[in-house]
């Protein structure tokens, strides 16, 4: 601490009303960029759910004009076993996707996103299970929902296996609950067997929407990919690829990325300029402390430190109570299953205190120009 | 009192531009103030008495002369250098007592010492004893805002005695007390103008306070005016 450094904090604390708003400002500013950064990046991330919850493929081949993964275009069956006769592809599976109505007794009716994941290898489904086993699926008419499904549909109820409802007409037991990423809809995911998506759906000659593949060991995926578009007409990408390529379209096709922008923007404004004008006027408001200490015998360099570690406790102090704040707001939200998959990112907070720092950068400077220009004759006038 | 003037000042001028115009405040002052004298520089409003104090204790720059201060010509150095020495040399006793309202009384006066370099609970302690030594002992916890007039000013009084300077420059100081705590306070003033190798130089309107001076020098229109050998005379 510099040599001032007791006194200057003194100063700031003792004027508890400019030193509580400081804080405020910056806590503020903090928690909505913070808060707002990470739902974003939720938000974002839920919109390529699907692809990220698949871990054992690490290819996606699909029909050339299919710009994300929302966007289906089935292909025929035949392009499954092209796309297996490539050279650096491990194995290739069929993968389904769309969405279905399922009725629940008592007539409760739901849209879900219906997914068709390998009958023998069950490939393409997510993770983890809640309740039940993946290879339950494998049952005749049976089907796995994801919790936020489950929830929507009986409220409150702990899970039954077996509770019989009804897809697109036909009656499905429900063998286990999974723990799905949310997807940027706000439908449950149901899971099946490919082929029985396939009868859950409705009949079209081409059904099979994605092709999910591994390369084999010590084949670079991208070259893979390459080698079955140049051989199959087909578009093929990385998982990391197909991901990016849907948080690129709902990034550059909706005003999402435009909404959350201005509200950072706002946030860092009004951070800024709440935080620089009261810190301003604190300055101002002890110009004449200043001078006197100047005219005593306290130079430049100690003042600029005093003001330096003024701001620099301001904004730590500020920063530490808006990043827990949005750390409380997530932990809290965390079993909410519309806000489940938002969390506070290592590099949002980092970014956030980037962000602090120059707020308290540009609150400051005016204040320490003010001071370090200050005549210490300032304290012989009346 | 010292045969060596505390300090000395030759031909000292000062010009303010006003517009494309300068206007000089001071004409060639020549002034010695002896050690262990309490000193008053009196004169109108706009004579140019707190330009003097302001070069004398380098927190002003003068246009064209000499200030020597113990032997040291303070015109000469450069800013930081004369930072270092008002540190080291100098206390400062303000109309408007400047404390800091957010320090006690005795963080208040340990202000110098933490300035250089004391750790601030020690400097606390070495204050304590300074603002014993002026009555007051009973207040040294207390806030600025929790004390009269006069007390701030003993507060700002110890502060400007902590380090233990040569030179004490003090700025209208019984301006804002009553007439009985104004004495008071330049009583104590001269109490410490007396008591060890040290001059006050005090600039004042207050003509109540005359009687404690040892010396009465008068400014006219930016120049001193000869010295009369009655100081009670003086306006």
């Amino acid at each position: 601490m510099p040599l001032m450094g007791e006194i200057a904090l003194k100063m700031l604390w003792g004027d508890r009303a400019k030193y509580l708003a400081l804080v405020f400002a910056v806590t503020f500013a903090t928690m909505l960029m913070s808060q707002q950064v990470s739902i974003f990046i939720g938000l974002m991330a839920r919109t390529a759910s699907h692809v990220s919850d698949v871990r054992e493929a690490n290819l996606w081949i699909m029909d050339p004009q299919v710009r994300y993964i929302d966007e289906v275009k089935p292909m025929p069956d035949k392009q499954l076993f092209r796309v297996r006769g490539v050279q650096g592809v491990e194995w290739a599976v069929p993968w389904f996707k769309g969405l279905a109505v399922v009725r629940a007794p008592g007539g409760i009716m739901q849209q879900v996103i219906l997914l068709g994941v390998d009958d023998a290898s069950l490939v393409g489904r997510p993770p983890r299970m809640i309740h039940g086993r993946w290879e339950d699926l494998k049952q005749p008419d049976a089907m796995i929902m994801d919790r936020a499904g489950w929830e929507y549909t009986w409220p409150g109820e702990p899970f039954v296996p077996g509770r019989v409802v009804e897809v697109n007409d036909r009656r499905v037991a429900i063998v286990g609950l999974a723990e799905a990423s949310p997807p940027f809809v706000t439908f449950p995911v149901v899971y099946s067997r490919y082929s029985q998506a396939l009868k859950l759906s409705p009949t079209e000659r081409n059904a099979m929407s994605f092709i999910l593949a591994r390369s084999a060991p010590g084949d670079d995926p991208k070259s893979v990919a390459h080698r079955i578009e140049t051989a199959t007409g087909l578009q093929a990408l990385t998982s990391r690829e197909f991901e990016w390529r849907s948080v690129s379209h709902y990034l550059q096709r909706t005003g999402i990325p435009v909404n959350f922008g201005i509200t950072v923007v706002l946030g860092f404004i009004v951070g800024a300029a709440v935080a620089g004008q009261t810190f301003y006027i604190f300055v101002l408001e002890n110009l004449r402390q200043f001078g006197a200490l100047k005219a005593i015998g306290v130079g430049n360099t100690q003042i600029l430190s005093m003001v330096l570690l003024q701001a620099a406790v301001v904004a730590f102090i500020g920063f530490s109570l808006g990043i827990g704040g949005s750390a409380i707001f997530f932990e809290s939200t965390n079993d909410l299953t519309h806000l489940r998959g938002f969390r506070l990112h290592g590099e949002v907070i980092a970014a956030t205190a980037a962000a602090v720092f120059v707020i308290m950068v540009i609150a400051s400077f005016a204040s320490i120009r003010k001071v370090m220009v200050l005549e210490p004759a300032i304290v012989f006038r009346g | 009192m010292s045969a060596l003037p505390a300090v000395s000042t030759r031909g000292l001028c000062k010009d303010f531009p006003t517009g494309e115009a300068l206007t000089r405040v001071l004409h060639d002052v020549d002034l010695d103030l002896a050690t262990g004298a309490l000193t008053m520089l009196v004169g109108p409003s706009g004579c140019g008495k707190t330009t003097l104090l302001s070069i004398i204790s380098g927190i002003l720059q003068a246009s064209a002369g000499t200030v020597t201060v113990y032997g040291t010509e303070i015109t000469g150095l450069s800013d930081r250098e004369k930072v270092a020495f008002r540190r080291s040399n100098l206390g400062f006793i303000f109309q408007q007592y400047n404390l800091l309202p957010a320090l006690t009384a005795a963080e208040n006066a340990s202000v110098p010492l933490v300035a250089a370099g004391v750790p601030l609970a020690q400097a606390r302690i070495e204050a304590g004893k300074v603002l014993e030594r002026i009555g007051m002992g009973p207040h040294l916890k207390k806030m600025p805002a929790q004390l009269s007039g006069g007390q701030q000013q003993r507060v700002a009084i110890a502060r400007a005695l902590v380090h233990q300077p040569k030179l004490l420059v003090c700025d209208e100081p019984t301006a804002a007390l009553d007439a009985q705590t104004g004495l008071a306070v330049l009583e104590l003033l001269r109490d410490v103008a007396r008591s060890a190798e040290r001059a006050v130089l005090v600039v004042t309107h207050d003509s109540r306070i005359f009687d404690l001076a040892d010396r009465i020098v008068r400014m006219s229109d930016g120049r001193l005016e000869p010295e009369s050998n009655q100081p009670r005379s003086v306006p």
